[in-house]
């Protein structure tokens, strides 16, 4: 072998060894890189307990409700849910249906009280033409199921 | 060996002329079509409005940054591997672009997070290992400028070049592998883009201005280290 074979070898194992041990930490470290934890992770006491975290998941459909500067809705992620109450503006992409994080305590009755609430968006990108047709389309077949064939 | 003919910075020096000046007309042409697409071309988003545009910026740069830093790492373990000096030139002309377009993704990034999300700013796995990029592209160029001899310079860097490359599949992957307020890739090779046609058309347009952009500043860059050097 030529010495620069050599170094390509060594460097090669270098790089293999490296990930393997990055794999390895962030394996280890798993739970603490992740920003939400969803209402099912919450249910099964897996978020912290008595210390502020996040939530993460959908805003119920017909769950928004305002009282003044209060807001409440139920974060769910299908499976599970938890009422949030929150004080403050909104932002703007919050919508029911659409994907949110709030930052706050749990309390003891089992409603959230969120400090902080950010949307999340989902990765599509389509004109409004595309949307409305998109929503048409599943309000169609939604009623089809429903109504029963003669 | 025909391989190491271009290898000579002596005989790549007028190649590389050629191949910047080229490089450079070509992305500014495809920047301007790019920049047409995004802003007159494209449609109004759905969920966005019009903010959503800043994507042709935001993207193309946040996948130079990752892009440049692994093209980067190849350079400098290359050069490390086989004692040639135009690589480890190539590594250190491709830092501070590499640095710009983190630097843009970071930037843009927030500007367009405080409308949508509702923050400038949160520590999710993607903006996280995103900063530690810039912080890696920084590190790299410190570490170059802080050791006179410029052999044992390049080969400090580009250990650090190659133990950064492992936050390159962390970024990319970080959407995946845990919770973040980032949302996933719209654009991926192993499933057609989830973005409108005319949308996507404007960021491959971008990303590809971008790419060439790039090769004319790092060419350039490499070309006045070549005259230093004699």
């Amino acid at each position: 072998m030529k010495p620069r074979h050599k170094r390509l070898a060594a460097i090669g194992i270098g790089v293999v060894a490296l990930g393997v041990a990055t794999a390895l930490v962030l394996k280890a470290f798993e739970e603490n890189l992740v920003f939400f934890f969803t209402p099912t992770q919450v249910a099964a006491k897996e978020a912290p307990q008595g210390r502020t975290f996040r939530i993460g998941g959908m805003v119920e459909k017909g769950s928004l409700k305002r009282s003044g500067v209060e807001v409440r809705f139920v974060v769910t992620d299908m499976a599970k849910s938890i009422p949030v109450v929150y004080r403050g503006a909104l932002p703007d992409l919050f919508r029911e249906g659409k994907g949110v994080v709030a930052q706050g305590q749990l309390g003891p009755d089992g409603t959230f009280a969120a400090r902080e609430v950010l949307a999340k968006h989902d990765e599509n990108y389509m004109p409004p033409e595309a949307a409305h047709a998109l929503n048409k389309a599943a309000l169609d077949k939604a009623q089809k199921s429903v109504v029963v064939p003669q | 060996m025909k391989w190491f003919w271009y290898a000579s910075p002596e005989t790549f020096y007028p190649l590389a002329g050629t191949m910047a000046r080229a490089s450079a007309v070509a992305a500014a042409a495809l920047a301007l079509a790019g920049l047409y697409v995004g802003f007159f071309v494209a449609p109004t988003d759905a969920q966005q409005g019009e903010v959503y545009r800043i994507i042709f910026i935001h993207v193309p740069a946040a996948w130079m940054s990752m892009f440049l830093y692994l093209v980067m790492a190849f350079w400098a373990a290359l050069g490390l591997a086989l004692n040639t000096k135009l690589s480890a030139m190539m590594a250190r002309a491709l830092a501070p672009t590499g640095a710009l377009f983190t630097f843009i993704a970071l930037w843009t990034g927030s500007l367009w997070g405080r409308p949508t999300w509702g923050t400038y700013w949160v520590w999710d796995a993607r903006l996280t290992s995103e900063l530690i990029l810039l912080f890696l592209y920084f590190g790299f160029m410190a570490l170059q400028a802080s050791i006179e001899d410029q052999r044992r310079a390049d080969r400090a860097g580009a250990v650090l070049a190659i133990v950064g490359a492992v936050n390159v599949p962390i970024i990319y992957y970080s959407v995946q592998w845990w919770n973040t307020l980032h949302q996933g890739a719209s654009v991926s090779l192993t499933k057609s883009p989830s973005m409108a046609a005319a949308m996507f058309t404007g960021m491959i347009l971008m990303a590809l201005a971008f790419w060439l952009y790039s090769i004319a500043v790092s060419l350039t860059r490499v070309r006045c280290m070549i005259r230093e050097e004699k």
